[in-house]
Order: structure tokens, then sequence, then C-alpha cells
């Protein structure tokens, strides 16, 4: 018996506009697998991180997660997005909240948890990805690393089945790259269900099971870290490994 | 009898007379602040009636003289004979359908400046559509129009004086009350303006202070 896949996508299709972004899209992410979406600009990589939310509904084909089809917009879409963690490159904390209450919002308003264990929890999620000391500070008061980290503790405090990464580390300064990854990377070891559109080639290397090399709104390739790396099998993967890691 | 006189003399006149404008002030200030936040709401709303009855309410009440909404309550709802209302009900319903349409376009203005990531991680998180606008979006939209919403205000406790055409006691009629008492109008309505000006004075503080403290927050 096998088990169902944590994200399943089949045949999905999009366009924007002329745009074809997304085509006939087949993938699946097992339970416990960190899969790394990597590709050029433009690819598609973060359209299809977001339509496995719905952020963005798709013009065709399955996506299910769980086991269980997307459902249209509602209340039932909202009860499925709740067990879905995800992360953006533009961190999107609520400028209004403290840090700490960023954390509590959601099990608060959604999962109707009582405020003490909220408070409790989203300390925990904070001490974990290490800015406990600064859960009373608004937003835009804490560097980008930081507000990353606490977007992660946010979307953890959901106990998320999966958590989707939407280029986490592409708005962030050299030096606050690594303090992002080394939490993704401790949640990939814990064996949470990643999916992760990223440049960060290092990333890939170490945390990935999968690596998933996305052009054109197609997948190229879909292979093991080591595979991908050392011996590509598409023009395209090539060429484009060739820009990445030449400088 | 000098100026001070005219304040002393009729201090009672004075004293009822603001206080009626306070009254009204408060209860339609706190009634716009509502209706017009559940208008906006509808304007942004995915449900196309909802987002059709808020532009055709902004758009009439927006577009009509107060003092044609302030008449319609005072002398044609009567005659509709639905509800029976005091006059002090009425200029309150009256001031606070105009003020709300004001109230809307402004926190819809406000809809506006909050970034599309916001809604984005709210949905992300599993909030639904009313969720998403009463936990994040709406506050933040109030924040970024604090002063065009305290201009608003400031206008509405002015309009407050349209209601003495209501017979409801307020600081407008109070130079009526005056001339019958025979004493110096004019001197009168210089303490009428004074008093006005005293009332703003605690809006423009509270605006300051929320300007203040939600700064840091952004």
């Amino acid at each position: 018996m096998t088990d169902t896949p944590m994200i399943r996508m089949a045949a999905v299709d999009k366009h924007f506009g002329e745009l074809h972004v997304l085509k006939d899209i087949n993938l699946e992410v097992e339970r416990g697998q960190v899969v790394v979406v990597l590709g050029p600009s433009g690819s598609g990589k973060s359209t299809l991180c977001r339509t496995i939310n719905r952020l963005e509904p798709v013009d065709s084909g399955t996506i299910e997660l769980d086991g269980r089809a997307l459902p249209a917009e509602g209340k039932a879409l909202a009860g499925l997005r709740a067990d879905v963690g995800m992360v953006f490159q533009s961190f999107n904390l609520f400028a209004h909240k403290t840090v700490l209450e960023n954390v509590m919002l959601a099990p608060l308003k959604v999962r109707k948890q009582d405020k003490a264990a909220a408070e409790k929890n989203a300390v925990r999620l904070l001490e974990r990805v290490g800015i406990a000391n600064q859960k009373d500070k608004y937003p835009a008061q804490l560097s980008g690393g930081q507000q990353q980290r606490v977007a992660i503790a946010r979307a953890l405090a959901m106990d998320p089945k999966v958590m989707l990464f939407d280029e986490p580390t592409s708005a962030l300064d050299p030096e606050m790259v690594q303090e992002v990854l080394d939490v993704m990377t401790g949640l990939a070891k814990d064996g949470m269900t990643m999916l992760v559109v990223t440049h960060e080639m290092g990333f890939a290397r170490r945390a990935a099971h999968r690596v998933v090399f996305m052009a054109d709104g197609e997948i190229v390739e879909d292979s093991t870290p080591d595979d991908f790396f050392t011996n590509p099998s598409s023009d395209r993967a090539k060429d484009f490994l060739g820009k990445i890691l030449t400088h | 009898m000098g100026p001070v006189n005219v304040l002393l003399d009729n201090i009672d006149l004075y004293a009822r007379g603001f206080l009626g404008t306070i009254e009204l002030f408060v209860v339609s200030a706190i009634g716009s602040l509502i209706l017009g936040a559940i208008l906006a709401a509808m304007r942004v709303s995915p449900v196309p009636i909802l987002r059709a009855f808020g532009t055709v309410y902004v758009n009439i009440l927006r577009n009509t003289p107060l003092t044609l909404v302030i008449f319609f309550f005072a002398f044609a709802y009567p005659r509709l004979e639905i509800y029976d209302l005091s006059y002090f009900t009425r200029a309150c319903i009256g001031l606070i359908l105009y003020t709300a349409a004001f109230v809307c376009e402004v926190i819809r203005s406000g809809v506006n400046t909050v970034p599309v990531g916001q809604a984005e991680a709210s949905r992300a998180l599993g909030f639904t559509f009313n969720q998403t606008l009463s936990q994040v979006v709406l506050p933040q939209a109030v924040r970024n129009v604090v002063p065009p919403l305290a201009n608003i205000q400031i206008a509405l406790l002015k309009n407050t004086t349209i209601a003495a055409g209501f017979s409801v006691t307020e600081a407008g009629g109070i130079y009526q009350a005056l001339s019958e008492r025979g004493a110096n109008v004019f001197v009168g309505l210089l303490w009428v303006a004074v008093g006005f000006l005293i009332l703003v004075v605690p809006l423009t503080l509270l605006q300051r202070n929320l300007d203040r403290r939600w700064s840091t927050a952004r």
C-alpha cells in the first residue's frame, strides 16, 4: 500500500493572459520530503508554489493536498490553507501587530486556541527560530532576516502538514541569508514536508531530497540534488547551472 | 453689558447648547465610523451586489446637500409613518448616513495603501475574507488615514449645527434664544465660535496622539 502524497499536481495548466506560465505540470511530493524548485526567473516556479494553496487559481488540472482536492474559494479552502504553511519573499508580517501577536493571531482566530496556550506555543516557536527576545517589537523594527524567521514561526504556529517557501531569501541582504537557511535546514531535518522555491544552490545540495528544475513553465528535470548538480541531462539545466556556478 | 457678561448671563443656554452638540457629535461620530467601515468593506468585497450597494450609497449620500438629508428626516420621514423617532434620534440618523459616505471613501483609499502581501499572508494562514478584512486590512487601512478621518469628524462636529432646524437643542440654536432674551447676538455668536474652537482641540490632540502611536508600527 502506498502512502498518499502530501502534494499532488496533475496536468496543471495556467495562463496569465497570453503567457502560458504553467504547462502540464505533474508533481508529487511525498510526506517528509524536501523538494527544491530551481529555475531561471520567469520559469513559473513561484506561480507553481502559489497554486498549491490556491493563492493563484489554475486554469485546468488537479491539485490535491494530503489526498484532498483543493476546494473553491470559501470556508473549506480557508480550512485547508490553515494546514499549509507559507513563507513569502517579502515576509508579509502583519505590520500593525507585534512579533508575538503575529505568531499568535492565526492560532487564536482560525484554530480558536485559548490565549495562554497560543502564547506559550508562540514563545516556544520564537525561541526555536532564535528571536524570542524581540517578541514585543513591531516587524518594521527588525532586520529582514529576523522578519523572515518570525514569518517561519508564524507559519509553524498553525502546525502545518506542509511548508511552502516562495523565494524566502531573495529579498535578504547576503549576511542574513544564512540565519534563515539554518532555520529551514533544521525544519528539514525534523521531517517537515517542504517545497522550496529558491536560488540557494547550497541549500538545495545540503537539505533537499529532490531537485525540480523548471524552465518556461515546464518541469524539465526532476532528480536528486547529486544527479542534478553533477550530471544534468537537459541543455537548459546545463546552461542554467553554467551561468550560476561560474560566478 | 460687556462681552463676558453675554456669556455669563446666559451660561445656562451655552451649557445646554454645547451639551446637545457634544451628544449629537459623539453618537454620530461613532455611528458614522462604524457604518463607514461597513460600507468600505462592502466596496472592496468580492460579492458584486454588496459592491454595487456600497457604490450607489456613497454616490447618492455624498452628492446630496446635508440640509436636504436633514430636511428629509425632519419633515418627510414623520409623514412616512414608519416608526416614531425623537428629533434627536432623527438628527443622529441624518448625520450618520451623510458622514458615513465620506468615512467610507477615506477608509477605502486607506485599504488601497495596504500592501497586497498582507492579505495574501492572512489568506495563506487560513483566514476567511471577513477575518482578513477585520483583523489585518481594515486596522492598517484606518491607521493610514487618521488625518483625513479627523477632518471628516471635525466637519461633522460643525455640521451638527444644522440639527437646530430639528428643534434639537444644540449650540447652533443658541443665537435664537439669545435674541429672544434681548442679549447682544453678535457677541453671543462669537462665544459660540469660541466654544467650537475649544471642542475641536481634543479632536486635534487625539489625531496627533494616534498618528504618533501608530507611526512606529510601520
